[in-house]
């Protein structure tokens, strides 16, 4: 699997976020949507909501198989992908680009000291049982 | 990478070949199974346009032969086997004596004193026991179980005739519907049916473990979309063709999960589950399993609360998300009221109320039930 971008950082539970001033993006990574097979459906929160760090966020059903969504990072949600929710398949495609989930303002910046660089990520999936 | 899917699972012949595919290997019924390569969805679309192949050498595979052979098998399946013409085969039932499916085998005639019996993965050591169990001490039958010297696949899709006919020639091709031939191959003999577990158009193969391997990279060379546990999982579930272990087991009978065709009752004879099955048809069942439809996102998988105004009415048995209609489809057992079509229900997906509506069986029209629509509408016009 081709190396994680290192234009932003990443939780255990397989999620990226991409910091760009006071918000930030967040999405699953390549690793993720590999595991989960073809994604089928998202059930994220709305805008206005907020998110905890390491918290469910919301749920990303595949057709093997239900997976919660774990928030990387505490936040207001500014702006749902409605276009990744109407095709999950984006996810699959594109899961660092235009299959991204949730735009968030940052309210704990500090967390990201919390996650994982893009190298250390690839190690640690790298070390994952098959 | 450790390998956590090691010594205790038990592998097909065609392990090796499914691994250098790159093939997500997962346990299943003891087995180390691939369930995809390219992807579910993709290796469902194959099946239902091309053609895909499944190994599927897990299933129990049991030869049942000599003079005796159909009246043993007729004393332990639910269906006439005696009535099967020699090169055909039919769906059957194993049940217990309440009338409980113990397995659902596909019983071949190849000829007038020789069976094949196709049984589930998790069931094939107890089918073959509870066969024998019935054999009568002056019986000329014996039991062959070839699971572990053969290879069994399935090549399925509206494609397949023409990938089978070049691979084994084009007499496989001739083939009817549920109709069975013994072919040679290499220097090998190879089954070969017109049956599968898709509702497309499709054959399944019995064959050595050498001659298997061929064929699969004979027909992989093709263009034959390898496919997994996976496709061969909503494929089914889009036919509602029932899963043992899911949505029929020792708990359910035929008549409540519609397969009340697979039990024959008029020839008389002794079959096991006979006089519950008599009884259950008499009084008719309480229960039956419908097809659900989702009316909303959100993927149903089994085991999920079925709802009718507010009250929990059944539970659904298989479920999951079908790529040809792009909805989730599940099934379960329901009281009759609420078993018939257009019945609005809801659906417990996780704390989510998930509308449905029963839709008549199956989701997706088999192949042959699609050509039977086309030829009314023609002769309507």
């Amino acid at each position: 699997m081709a190396a994680s971008p290192d234009d932003r950082k990443y939780s255990k539970e397989h999620e990226w976020v991409r910091v760009n001033g006071d918000t930030a993006r967040i999405g699953i990574t390549d690793y993720a949507q590999d595991q989960l097979g073809d994604v089928v459906y998202i059930d994220l929160p709305e805008a206005g909501a907020t998110v905890g760090q390491f918290e469910k966020m919301g749920e990303i059903e595949s057709v093997k198989a239900v997976s919660d969504l774990f928030s990387p990072v505490s936040g207001e949600v500014l702006r749902v992908n409605d276009t990744a929710v109407d095709k999950p398949e984006l996810v699959n495609s594109d899961p660092h680009g235009d299959g991204w989930l949730l735009e968030v303002r940052l309210t704990s910046p500090a967390e990201l000291d919390a996650l994982m660089t893009a190298a250390a990520y690839d190690a640690f999936t790298a070390a994952q049982p098959a | 990478m450790p390998d956590s899917h090691a010594p205790t699972l038990r592998q097909t012949p065609l392990f090796d070949l499914h691994e250098r595919e790159g093939a997500r290997i997962v346990p299943f019924a003891g087995w180390a199974m691939p369930v995809q390569y390219a992807g579910i969805v993709e290796e469902h679309h194959a099946v239902r346009e091309r053609a895909g192949m499944f190994d599927v050498s897990h299933m129990g595979r049991l030869f049942v032969v000599g003079a005796d052979a159909a009246a043993l098998l007729r004393r332990a399946v639910t269906y006439d086997v005696t009535s099967i013409a020699e090169g055909h085969g039919h769906y059957t039932l194993l049940c217990n004596e309440d009338g409980g499916i113990v397995d659902d085998p596909y019983v071949y005639r190849l000829d007038a004193h020789r069976f094949l019996v196709v049984g589930n993965a998790s069931n094939a050591a107890h089918d073959a026991a509870r066969i024998r169990s019935f054999l009568a001490p002056d019986d000329d039958a014996e039991l062959l179980d070839r699971q572990d010297e053969t290879v069994m696949l399935a090549v399925q899709g509206p494609a397949s005739p023409g990938y089978l006919a070049r691979v084994l020639g084009p007499e496989v091709a001739t083939l009817e519907k549920r109709a069975c031939t013994e072919l040679p191959f290499m220097q090998y003999k190879l089954f070969a049916s017109r049956t599968g577990y898709t509702g497309e158009d499709g054959f399944e193969l019995v064959t050595s473990r050498e001659a298997g391997r061929a064929i699969w990279r004979q027909l992989r060379a093709e263009g034959v979309a390898p496919c997994g546990l996976g496709a061969r999982d909503t494929l089914r579930l889009e036919a509602a063709l029932p899963l043992w272990g899911n949505d029929i087991d020792e708990t359910t009978n035929p008549y409540e999960a519609g397969l009340g065709w697979v039990v024959s009752l008029d020839d008389g004879a002794a079959f096991a589950g006979r006089n519950a099955l008599a009884r259950i048809k008499a009084a008719g069942p309480d229960r039956k399993l419908a097809c659900l439809r989702a009316g909303g996102r959100g993927v149903m998988r089994g085991g999920c609360a079925v709802l009718h105004d507010g009250a929990h009415v059944g539970q659904t048995t298989s479920g999951g998300h079908s790529p040809t209609l792009g909805v989730s489809v599940a099934m379960a057992y329901l009281p009759n009221d609420l078993a018939k079509p257009g019945t609005r229900l809801t659906v417990d997906v996780r704390g989510r109320a998930l509308p449905v509506t029963v839709v008549r069986r199956p989701f997706v029209p088999h192949a042959e039930q699609r050509v039977a629509h086309a030829q009314q509408h023609e002769t309507r016009s």
